[in-house]
């Protein structure tokens, strides 16, 4: 009796929750900590998660004007830029390199992001832009891309996944996600990388790399690439490229993170400090031109010590 | 667009027990493009006074041509070296005369300045561009790492520092400041003076 009371009475706990639900527009009978927070990812069972929008007439510009950092740098809310992240194709599989720095403004927030997101053991996905619409997303094409496999007891090809990503994301074109990504994987095909960002574009290619500091890593990229490099060669060449980037780019540096993509799945090579490629580089020769050219003129004499 | 960030870079100085530091880093870049790891910011004017110009690279130019003319200006006049005291107040008055276009430099000083007794004791300050003087007992910074520069110096300055151990503390608090900062680092350069020597060190920094 009591328990049916309370669940009409328009006071108490039950009545609370009742109208926080209404409020929500949640209207399960269940709440989702009755099935567990589903990491975040709320009510699956309904399809594409919701989000709620801001009560005004043009929320997308309501957005803008409180998180846009070029037009106006004094703005509360900074959403995290500035990056490096390379991933080429290559006779060995795939080759996944990014740096790990996140910036707010000038300010370094951090030093240790971590920008290769592990969708499942087969692919792999890149952060470049907005650290939490690449961070959610990707997870939730991780969610995705298992369901695709439980359906049709088969691994998703790499275009597949990657055109779920930019269908979806199209899907908020002028809402002010922002997300430069490549989806990186091994499939029935062989290694593929696609490049898909927030604008919808997706396209398929053997090398790319997005960000701020991405014309630098072409530089080296670009000169050192072909198709019949070695594993080890073509490490290192991620490796020199997402460096360069780091060393020129103000907003790229800290670490690297490399990744390579084998037929059997994606393997985590190393975490390897800029500044230590600088001036030591991954077997004691450093990467930098100071370093590296030392005692070869007289503009550059041997240390002396 | 900050013009004060352009270029980027900081300056920071210090006082210990008859000694002054003052240290800066290396790096000119145009916004987010490094160009130069060996661009000087720091520049003696006596043998007993330093003045770092962090701020706008063509006006680190101007200003320290500037500097140059009127204290050599001022030794022919005077027939003597120009004190740190008279120094920072010339700085002032240079960046005043611009106070409605101003150079885009914070200056900091950093010297021996000499007393009645003829003896040494350390002098710093610094200004904002248009050249209010700030006289600091502890630590003056400057530069786009300036808060990270005044979080470091907070936590590792204390008073009656001699000589090799203020140089541990102003490169530990340069270094690590310039860390967080995107437009200051590639290398530092620390100049560490007594009242009769002035040691100066080029550091190892971080290179990204």
């Amino acid at each position: 009796m009591n328990s049916l009371v309370s669940r009409f009475s328009t006071t108490g706990p039950i009545a609370e929750l009742r109208k926080a639900k209404e409020v929500l527009g949640d209207d399960d009978e269940f709440s989702d900590a009755v099935w567990g927070s589903e990491a975040g990812f709320g009510s699956l069972a309904n399809g594409v998660p919701k989000f709620s929008i801001p009560q005004v007439p043009d929320p997308s510009a309501f957005l803008r004007l409180h998180t846009d950092d070029h037009s106006d740098p004094s703005c509360r809310i900074k959403i995290k830029h500035g990056t490096t992240t390379l991933a080429f194709r290559f006779q060995g599989g795939v080759i996944v390199a990014v740096d790990s720095r996140a910036s707010a403004g000038s300010y370094v927030a951090s030093g240790t992001v971590k920008k290769v997101i592990e969708i499942n053991p087969y692919l792999l996905g890149t952060m470049a832009g907005g650290a939490a619409d690449c961070q959610y997303w990707e997870t939730y094409l991780g969610i995705q891309c298992r369901l695709h496999e439980l359906r049709n007891r088969e691994r998703i090809s790499v275009a597949a996944a990657s055109k779920y990503l930019s269908n979806l994301v199209y899907s908020y074109k002028g809402m002010g996600l922002s997300m430069g990504t490549m989806i990186c994987g091994w499939d029935k095909t062989g290694p593929a990388v696609f490049y898909v960002d927030s604008d919808g574009t997706r396209l398929k290619g053997d090398l790319f790399s997005v960000g701020s500091g991405s014309t630098f890593a072409y530089g080296v990229l670009d000169q050192g690439y072909r198709w019949d490099l070695t594993d080890e060669e073509a490490q290192e060449l991620g490796r020199r490229s997402i460096y360069a980037a780091g060393h020129r780019d103000a907003y790229s540096g800290n670490t690297i993170n490399l990744y390579h993509v084998k037929e059997d799945g994606w393997k985590f090579i190393g975490n390897y400090d800029v500044s230590k490629m600088h001036y030591e580089g991954p077997n004691g020769v450093g990467y930098g031109y100071d370093i590296r050219t030392e005692g070869r003129s007289s503009a550059n004499p041997p240390a002396t010590q | 667009m900050s013009i004060m960030e352009y270029n980027g870079g900081s300056v920071i100085a210090m006082v210990g027990k008859d000694c002054v530091a003052i240290a800066s880093d290396l790096r000119l870049g145009v916004q987010s493009l490094s160009i130069s790891s060996n661009f000087q910011k720091i520049f003696p004017v006596t043998d007993r006074i330093y003045v770092g110009l962090p701020g706008l690279a063509s006006d680190v130019t101007t200003l320290h041509e500037q500097f140059r003319y009127r204290v050599n200006m001022y030794t022919i006049k005077e027939e003597r070296e120009i004190e740190p005291q008279t120094f920072a107040q010339m700085v002032s008055s240079t960046l005043y005369e611009r106070r409605f276009g101003p150079y885009f430099i914070e200056p900091v000083i950093a010297g021996m300045q000499r007393t009645p007794s003829g003896s040494y004791e350390p002098f710093i300050a610094a200004t904002d561009l248009i050249g209010c003087l700030n006289f600091a007992k502890d630590f003056v910074v400057a530069g786009t790492a300036s808060s990270e520069l005044f979080g470091a110096a907070e936590g590792l300055w204390e008073p009656d520092l001699e000589a090799e151990d203020l140089f541990e503390t102003i490169s530990q608090t340069l270094l690590n400041a310039v860390d967080r900062d995107t437009f200051s680092g590639w290398g530092a350069v620390v100049h560490v003076m007594t009242k009769d020597k002035v040691i100066t060190r080029t550091l190892k920094g971080r290179m990204d």
